[in-house]
């Protein structure tokens, strides 16, 4: 039984079809990279997944529970930009994935102390512990993002949704950071969707490679028609699909 | 090099800074001169030294018939006025905006009404107020109220709604509740903009306060500007107008020093 299934799902705005007939099914614990030009509906997806939209036909469901109606805590989300609380420092940003859950947003007493322990133990694993009481606005891009994603993992989500996370990082800060969330993968084992414009990226970190088109192009009103998943790679095993390769083949090194 | 690449140092900063105020000063001491050159008893322009005489006098001596200082009584009737009715807007704006500003519902509801009421001129109000709620200080709390309220709330619901729309999804994935998002997401990053909507409003707020204070009081500082000019005296007057001015851009910058040290995470100063 798959973990995450969407099904038959179209999504239309204000008759203007964006999705059309997207089909997949993902497996607990599998990466997806979601690929495509710009306008072919991954955001919208990924917002559909996110249950910040709900699609006009068709469901998503996870883990078989009914479709979700709004964002909750079983699905995590990290932005582009803006994905950390700027009136927060970075230590309470971690403790928000705990708080926020509770009735006044806030811990107190045995239960804060607990949390700030955690908290810097969080802050050591994704090395932002020596920035702890700085705000957000004074860090690099990078550990923005190394903040949002830990502050998601805080909350303990069942999926966890990336929207582009590393568009806006320079090459090398977008290298650690594919180290640091191949690393946090392996200790977690999370189901992973994200959303990307680079396709090195794409391919180096997923499992499955999902690429939105459209198959049907009318060149007197490109918007006429919606975009759906056009390709579904395996991406594991270096891209040969459905094979453990038992000796070194020198092919298809990813670097 | 093009004049808007002409930055000026710190000390002609400081000298273009007091340029002005020296030349109103000065412009003021000469047509003083003249006039009372022509005419010694001229109570238009009044001699900045007698200015200065009147200022002594008006907060140091008490007045013949009440023994009362009546500079600080004035000052702390106006004062008082003033902050219960920016006070009392500014709470209710903080919460009506964000209840705009985050519920969809209230905006529907509530957003073209503060819109509407916002278009009444406050001082077209002032009889009715006056009729309604009498001659003492409420009325004049209510007009400061009624004057400020509606710019102070379209202008915090707007700043909510400016709040990316990802810190809001975010702290929904984190669990929060639309109550929990209100008090920790939205108030927080709100309360600076409070602030700066309130150092806007003190100018309207000030207006309302002495248009009220002139047509029916016996205390306050708008009162006594109004009281003193039947006898033409220029000296009070003008008194009063550098104290008001100077006490409104006292509260300004106090203003501003609070939202500095409250909200760090500001990165610019507003």
């Amino acid at each position: 039984m798959s973990f995450v299934t969407i099904e038959n799902v179209f999504q239309t705005y204000d008759d203007r079809p964006i999705l059309e007939r997207v089909n997949v099914e993902v497996d607990e614990g599998q990466f997806m990279s979601v690929v495509g030009a710009s306008g072919c509906g991954k955001s919208t997806f990924l917002r559909l997944l996110l249950a910040q939209e709900q699609p006009t036909r068709g469901q998503v469901r996870v883990a078989d529970a009914p479709p979700a109606m709004e964002p909750g805590l079983d699905r995590g989300i990290v932005f582009q930009k803006y994905s950390v609380f700027p009136h927060l420092t970075v230590r309470e940003n971690i403790i928000a994935g705990e708080s926020f859950r509770h009735r006044w947003g806030r811990l107190f007493g045995a239960e804060r102390r607990d949390a700030l322990t955690r908290a810097d133990e969080t802050l050591v694993r994704i090395g932002l512990d020596h920035v702890a009481d700085a705000y957000p606005a004074t860090l690099s891009g990078g550990m923005q993002q190394r903040l949002a994603i830990g502050q998601a993992l805080v909350a303990k989500p069942r999926i966890l949704l990336l929207d582009e996370p590393f568009g806006a990082l320079d090459p090398g800060t977008r290298l650690n950071m594919h180290d640091f969330l191949q690393n946090l993968r392996a200790e977690t084992g999370m189901t992973v969707f994200m959303v990307t414009h680079d396709l090195e990226e794409a391919f180096k970190l997923g499992d499955r490679v999902l690429v939105f088109d459209k198959p049907r192009w009318d060149p007197n009103d490109p918007t006429l028609y919606g975009a759906t998943i056009t390709y579904d790679f395996d991406a594991r095993d270096g891209g040969i699909p459905f094979q453990t390769l038992k000796e070194e083949t020198h092919v298809l090194h990813s670097a | 090099m093009r004049l808007i690449n002409i930055k000026p140092g710190r000390a002609s900063a400081s000298l273009l800074m007091l340029l002005p105020f020296a030349a109103v000063l000065i412009a003021y001491a000469i047509g003083s001169e003249i006039r009372l050159s022509e005419n010694p008893s001229d109570k238009l322009l009044p001699a900045p030294g007698t200015i200065w005489d009147t200022a002594v006098r008006l907060t140091t001596e008490a007045d013949r018939r009440s023994g009362r200082i009546l500079f600080w009584h004035d000052t702390w009737a106006s004062l008082k006025r003033l902050g219960l009715g920016i006070g009392i807007s500014a709470f209710t704006a903080l919460v009506i905006g964000l209840l705009i500003g985050l519920l969809p519902l209230m905006r529907s509801f509530l957003s073209q009404f503060v819109a509407v009421l916002s278009m009444i001129p406050p001082l077209a109000l002032l009889p009715i107020l006056f009729i309604v709620f009498g001659l003492g200080e409420l009325s004049k709390v209510v007009l400061i109220v009624v004057g400020t309220l509606p710019f102070l709330i379209r202008d915090l619901s707007q700043r909510t709604l400016e709040i990316p729309q990802e810190l809001l999804v975010k702290a929904q994935t984190l669990g929060a509740s639309s109550w929990v998002i209100a008090i920790r997401v939205a108030l927080p990053q709100v309360l600076p903009r409070l602030i700066q909507g309130v150092r806007l409003s003190l100018g309207p707020a000030w207006l309302f306060l002495i248009a009220a204070e002139a047509i029916a009081s016996d205390l306050g500082l708008g009162y006594r500007i109004f009281l003193v000019r039947r006898y033409l005296a220029m000296d009070v007057i003008l008194t009063y107008v550098i104290w008001i001015t100077f006490l409104a851009f006292v509260i300004d910058w106090a203003l501003r020093w609070i939202s500095r040290r409250t909200f760090p995470w500001m990165e610019t100063g507003l």
